[in-house]
């Protein structure tokens, strides 16, 4: 088992077309049961034609109609990647996995609401996030496949080769990955840390969760407090906070990576993770170590 | 992206925001003739000399004084205009005003506070509004939080008559001008909303003696991923208010900010890039820069890296960290080897490469003849780097 996919999802691709959507496209069908999962791509300008024989549609509803897709995955670039996100909503997929960097946080602020308004049961994540991997099932995303290995711990991150790092060292101590959902360093966005950790706990075949955050917003406080208060099924935490030296009102590369406000820094994140119950390292060449003791 | 105040209030002007007249200025004597020009029109002769930079805090540090004659203007510009201005957001060096903004005196009866951000819980829009305008807002929201008033706005609605007119009265407009103040609110979220801001504050908000709600200050910033929509506020970017490192990296499609330490990482993606500088700090050193070279790397971008990081002279050593997936650590290597003999690096580098082709990145360096240190993690690569700028 695991969380959000497995070797049955069937993904359609939004974006097929460009230059990235078809090389990872390409890298994760060659991925585990990629050959099987990978079975529609979405262009209106090309519906009929193929990419390395995936069938393109015109648009997502077509897509689903035909081949029975449930998930998404979105490279389209930033200015028409929130209508695309909506897309996938309105053809009620149940994961959508928007992958694009640099989507005004306006766009994102809309289609956010109109799905909220909507009533809508998909779950996003991302925008600008790595992606999600169930090992030797599924890679959704551009995270490299090799160094992850099958395996019981849950990974959730904010950041794309923080995750890769993280899994890397697991994979170094043999402690292989149930899932890893990268959700993104944008400030609005879909899945937060909370929901993720909510679907690990959940998740009989998840021991344990590293779960990796960031500067800026309050995402990470408020998946440690609901772990302290209301989880139910407690597995073992450990964490690790990147930015201690980020100075205040830069942004540290992501949109969502600033200390504003006072709110927001590493040090006060990493307080209300340790009072709750979850165990944090500031070095983060020891995030593997560190899971490996508490187990 | 910040612009400067006139730049805010022009474009408040823009959506019915209300602001005291003025003329932005680029020398004393242009200030002077704009004070000359706007005082024909004013029945008591008061003007406001204001410098121009992006920080805030500029009253307390000297950048904002009242002239009450065309000599006090003088002389205020002439204080003002070239001098070295530290606030709290400046940093110790100040920033060098270079742009003033001339305005008439205002009448004010009560200064209030309105701000907008967007809200990463709710994902809206946020109106903040407080009593207590003209202070810092993060004071009031520390010790009387019950004074700042929030309203989360539906963007398929926008900000309603009833929540701007409820917002004014909890602030304490008077009903008179309540209907001048919702004009005032609903312009500025109008403002936010439709220039892709990220901050747009008014601080102070008054009310002047004649019941006019007018606003004393502008301060906007905008979502640097929608500027691609905006030509008219890329237009307004005031280069010398920008760190030369940070616009040349910008060029280069480098993600770089100058920080106060001695050793210069080099790292791919922002979250590894804000870990790396941390183990730096825990293994006792500080970090020269944050610098994300990105995802698609190439000798080109890392060579350009290494001059960003090299141009600070600050700087006694380099730490390469580099979890390559989809990039491929031999092609960096290559980058690393070029970029060093291109420079003629002559401080200590240590390179830590993680992922896809690793052993032979490893192998490159080690043939490059260069004195590159190999790391096998982290925290190895930290404290290596770390014992070899204090040796």
């Amino acid at each position: 088992m695991s969380i959000l996919i497995n070797k049955n999802t069937r993904v359609v691709t939004q974006g097929i077309t460009g230059k990235t959507g078809q090389f990872h496209t390409k890298m994760s069908r060659e991925y585990a049961n990629g050959a099987n999962c990978y079975v529609a791509g979405v262009n209106p300008k090309k519906a009929g034609e193929s990419f390395e024989g995936i069938p393109i549609f015109a648009s997502v509803k077509e897509a689903r109609k035909q081949t029975g897709v449930n998930t998404s995955v979105i490279y389209v670039p930033p200015p028409f990647a929130a209508a695309a996100i909506w897309e996938a909503v309105e053809a009620e997929l149940d994961l959508v996995i928007c992958i694009t960097e640099g989507i005004p946080v306006r766009d994102m602020v809309e289609v956010k609401n109109k799905m909220r308004k909507a009533g809508s049961k998909t779950v996003l994540c991302g925008p600008n996030c790595p992606g999600i991997i169930t090992p030797e099932e599924i890679k959704i995303g551009i995270m490299p496949g090799h160094i992850h290995m099958k395996g019981r711990i849950g990974v959730v991150s904010r950041s794309g080769t923080l995750t890769y790092e993280a899994v890397g060292q697991l994979s170094d101590l043999k402690l292989g990955q149930s899932t890893a959902v990268g959700i993104g360093g944008d400030p609005v966005n879909g899945l937060k840390h909370k929901e993720v950790l909510e679907l690990f706990m959940n998740d009989p075949d998840t021991d344990a969760v590293i779960m990796i955050g960031e500067i800026g917003g309050s995402d990470e406080e408020a998946a440690a407090e609901w772990y302290a208060k209301e989880c139910k099924i407690k597995k073992p935490v450990v964490g690790f906070i990147a930015g201690v030296t980020a100075p205040a009102g830069k942004r540290m590369g992501h949109a969502g990576a600033i200390i504003s406000g006072g709110k927001g820094t590493a040090q006060e994140k990493l307080a209300v993770m340790e009072a709750s119950g979850i165990l944090t390292t500031k070095n983060p060449a020891e995030m593997g170590k560190l899971l490996k003791s508490v187990l | 992206m910040k612009i400067h105040e006139y730049q805010g209030k022009e474009i408040l002007r823009k959506f019915g925001v209300a602001t005291p007249r003025g003329k932005a200025c680029f020398s004393v004597d242009e200030a002077v003739r704009a004070a000359e020009e706007l005082g024909a029109q004013l029945a008591t002769k008061v003007w406001v000399v204001k410098a121009q930079i992006h920080a805030g805090g500029r009253g307390k540090g000297g950048g904002v004084k009242v002239a009450k004659s065309m000599d006090e203007v003088r002389q205020h510009a002439g204080q003002i205009f070239g001098m070295q201005l530290k606030t709290h957001q400046t940093g110790p060096e100040g920033q060098k005003v270079r742009r003033l903004l001339v305005e008439e005196g205002a009448d004010i009866r009560k200064e209030l506070y309105v701000g907008m951000v967007v809200d990463r819980v709710t994902q809206k829009v946020c109106l903040m509004a407080s009593s207590e305008g003209g202070m810092d807002i993060e004071e009031v929201a520390a010790h009387t939080p019950e004074k700042i008033h929030k309203v989360f706005v539906d963007p398929a609605k926008g900000l309603t008559d009833a929540e701007a007119d409820d917002v004014a009265r909890k602030i304490g407009v008077p009903e008179a001008s309540v209907a001048q103040a919702r004009s005032v609110l609903q312009g500025l979220y109008k403002a936010f909303w439709e220039t892709d801001a990220s901050l747009a504050e008014i601080n102070p908000l008054i009310l002047t003696g004649d019941g006019k709600v007018v606003a004393l200050d502008a301060k906007m910033n905008f979502d640097s991923n929608a500027l691609f929509r905006h030509e008219d506020i890329v237009a307004m970017r005031d280069l010398d208010e920008e760190d030369p490192a940070e616009i040349e990296a910008s060029k280069f499609d480098l993600s770089y900010i100058s920080l106060d330490g001695n050793i210069g990482c080099l790292v791919n993606g922002a979250g590894l890039a804000m870990a790396t500088m941390d183990t730096i700090k825990l293994f006792g050193a500080e970090p020269a820069n944050f610098l994300d070279v990105g995802g698609g790397a190439t000798t080109e971008k890392v060579t350009e890296a290494f001059k960003l990081m090299l141009a600070n002279a600050k700087v006694k050593g380099i730490l390469v960290n580099i979890f390559g997936g989809i990039m491929k650590c031999d092609t960096i290597a290559t980058g690393v080897v070029a970029a060093a003999k291109e420079v003629h690096l002559s401080v200590p580098l240590v390179v830590r490469m993680r992922g896809t082709n690793e052993d032979i990145g490893r192998q490159i360096l080690k043939d490059s003849g260069l004195p590159i240190i190999s790391a096998s993690d982290m925290a190895d690569a930290a404290q290596k780097i770390v014992a070899a700028v204090s040796a």
